[in-house]
């Protein structure tokens, strides 16, 4: 009798530890995976071009600027860079300003189709770019949209608003009802009391979200590299010239790439995890 | 003048009924409480009177306009809610003003308003701080001072003291009596705790499953409860029900017992009595006993008599235990009749 649940338990136990083990093992191949890129990017991106093609590779960097420094001075790379702050910041405009409403009726109105609406939000990532990219491509010709930064933003907040909806759409659900009430008892039109109750306390959520549109668009390579010639957004830029430009460049402009990514997405951690349905804490 | 009238209002949610057919007058300056069990229709009603919920059909009239297509902003009311709904976002201060910003009020009555209803509501020590530093008995607070600012003809209250616990609720109780009977508002104050209930109300009407049962003052309601319902549901313990027949003309038969009682058009009808009514003597109600629970002043006795059960208030000085058996003679100007029927008292 003893020796039996003495086996129960040590086989329990070594279960335990085993599985314990499994979970650890899988943190760390996770943060590998994500971090060993950007930290190898982070070193080249910092060191000086003859360090980048030397080897063996150095563990640290040695902070020279002179890979940075020739990445912005390379002909095209500010231009491109120009055209990548303003394409996402009207992608974040665009996906906000469509979103937040969309949210905030889905939060706050029932009406008929309201499911289907939500599923179709979400369809709209079902889709392959790939496949929409020619026939957009000849659209956007014969609308003369092709190749302008409005153009390449409005498909990047097609990208971004199913992000932008859902963000806003938990943000808002909330928001106690009550208080919206109480304001329209306390005086407050609906807009008025959008403005003055909800809009203060889901400013932060929305902020994060539009960062979030920001990083898609800063991030999208494929739809910039088709549908753009002139006006390479950064991404497309380094794409068409990977294969002719000197790996210093590749690194410091897969920095550049990243780095912002990197920092919104920090800042803004709290709210990502929120849609997740994950606490932070 | 702020009379409420609310005429044949009913609220449908989909194919669910949740008022049937409503009329009712709240008086002016009249304290009302809404008193029903959980999900009877209580907030609907509110919230219909406020604005928040269109009626299916028919009018609310605030004083002499009829508001029904007024949004919440032009009724001339003032709501409190059950979770308070403090906005998070502003000072205690701010949000006692808010309302008054939004009327556009000088700055100088603005500062003499949120003043005086902050000292009436004794949180003039808190007028900095934000609702998250706030215990729930000082957000309550919070919420009725911002009502109160607004010095509205009516001030609508959903349960608004469920939140706290025993003792707080006692005290704002009592607190909130005497504000609200200075403050000359006419008061609409859902609850669904009967002592409180009695404790407020000028009236009370009874709601059951989205009907009004019975509106009159809480003594009324208490002594003679338009339904059988409302003798049920008022009153802890609640009525006591037995079966009668008929004997007789205004004769029935009660537990073998004959007693007088009222012409009704049927053979069975309802006897009822309140716990407290009875009393031990010769020639009463048989009852056996089958638990007693001693209170302190009062000892509740519960008994079976012929299957029913029946429970009395009796001295606690007296001596019982299960088994025993007891004879209770019913106050004879306090015994009541309930047709099983129609469920309606039977005078
Ligand atoms: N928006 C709604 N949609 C559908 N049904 C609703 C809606 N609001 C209320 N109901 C239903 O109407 C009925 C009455 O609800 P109400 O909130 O008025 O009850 P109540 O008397 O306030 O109850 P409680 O004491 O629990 O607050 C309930 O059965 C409820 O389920
Ligand atoms: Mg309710």
């Amino acid at each position: 009798m003893t020796t039996a649940t003495d086996t129960v338990s040590v086989t329990r136990d070594e279960v335990r530890s085993a599985s314990k083990w499994l979970f650890v093992a899988g943190v760390v191949m996770l943060c590998i995976w994500v971090l060993l890129p950007i930290y190898f990017l982070m070193i080249n991106a910092l060191s000086s071009p003859e360090e980048v093609t030397s080897f063996p590779k150095r563990m640290f960097p040695s902070f020279d600027l002179a890979s940075v420094t020739f990445f912005f001075k390379f002909q095209g790379v500010l231009r491109a860079l120009w055209n990548s702050v303003q394409v996402a910041s009207l992608t974040m405009i665009l996906a906000i300003g469509l979103g937040a409403p969309a949210g905030y009726a889905l939060s706050r109105f029932d009406f008929r189709g309201k499911e289907a609406f939500r599923f179709l939000v979400i369809m709209t990532r079902a889709f392959p770019l790939p496949l929409l990219a020619l026939p957009l491509a000849i659209m956007f010709i014969r609308t003369g949209l092709d190749d302008t930064i409005l153009g390449l933003a409005l498909v990047h907040a097609t990208l971004a608003l199913p992000f932008a909806v859902l963000i806003t759409f938990s943000l808002f659900s909330g928001i106690p009802v009550e208080l919206e009430e109480a304001a329209w008892t306390l005086g407050c039109t609906r807009i008025q009391a959008f403005y003055k109750v909800i809009l203060p306390l889901a400013l932060p959520g929305i902020a994060a979200s539009a960062v979030f549109a920001f990083v898609i668009s800063w991030n999208e390579v494929f739809a910039a590299a088709v549908l753009t010639i002139q006006n390479r957004t950064l991404t497309a830029f380094l794409l068409q010239s990977l294969d002719v430009s000197p790996l210093p460049l590749k690194f410091a402009g897969g920095a550049m790439l990243v780095l912002p990514a990197l920092i919104f997405i920090f800042a803004v951690r709290k709210y990502l995890f929120a849609m997740w349905g994950i606490a932070n804490r | 003048m702020a009379e409420i009238r609310i005429k044949n209002v009913a609220k449908q949610f989909g194919a669910f009924t949740a008022l049937h057919s409503v009329d009712m007058t709240i008086r002016d300056r009249e304290f009302m409480v809404l008193l029903g069990a959980s999900g009877c229709g209580k907030t609907t009603l509110l919230r219909i009177i406020a604005g928040l919920e269109t009626p299916s059909q028919g009018e609310v009239w605030i004083g002499d306009r009829r508001v029904d297509k007024l949004p919440p902003r032009e009724r001339g009311i003032a709501m409190v809610f059950q979770n308070y709904a403090v906005f998070p976002h502003l000072t205690v201060f701010e949000n006692i003003a808010f309302g008054l910003r939004m009327a556009k009020l000088p700055q100088s009555e603005v500062d003499r308003r949120v003043k005086r209803t902050a000292e009436l509501m004794h949180i003039e020590q808190l007028l900095k701080r934000y609702s998250g530093q706030l215990s729930g008995g000082q957000r309550q607070r919070v919420a009725v001072a911002r009502a109160l600012a607004m010095e509205p003809d009516v001030i609508l209250m959903d349960e608004p003291l469920s939140n706290l616990d025993a003792l707080l609720r006692l005290e704002m109780r009592a607190e909130l009596k005497g504000v609200l009977a200075e403050s000359k508002t006419t008061t609409i104050y859902v609850t669904h705790d009967q002592v409180e209930a009695m404790s407020l109300a000028d009236r009370i009407s009874v709601m059951n499953g989205g009907y009004i049962v019975q509106s009159a003052d809480p003594v009324e309601v208490y002594r003679n409860p338009a339904a059988r319902f409302v003798g049920s549901f008022i009153g802890n313990p609640p009525m006591n029900f037995l079966p009668a027949t008929r004997a007789g003309t205004n004769q029935w038969t009660v537990a073998g017992r004959v007693v007088p009682g009222p012409n009704a058009p049927r053979d069975r009808i309802e006897f009822a009595i309140r716990p407290e009514d009875m009393r031990l003597g010769e020639d009463g109600i048989p009852a056996t006993v089958r638990v007693v629970e001693p209170l302190g002043a009062h000892t509740l006795v519960t008994t079976d008599v012929d299957g029913s059960m029946l429970r009395a208030l009796v001295d606690s000085d007296l001596s019982v235990a299960p088994g025993d058996h007891l004879s209770l003679v019913p106050q004879p100007d306090r015994v009541r009749w309930f047709d099983p029927e129609t469920m309606e008292a039977v005078r």
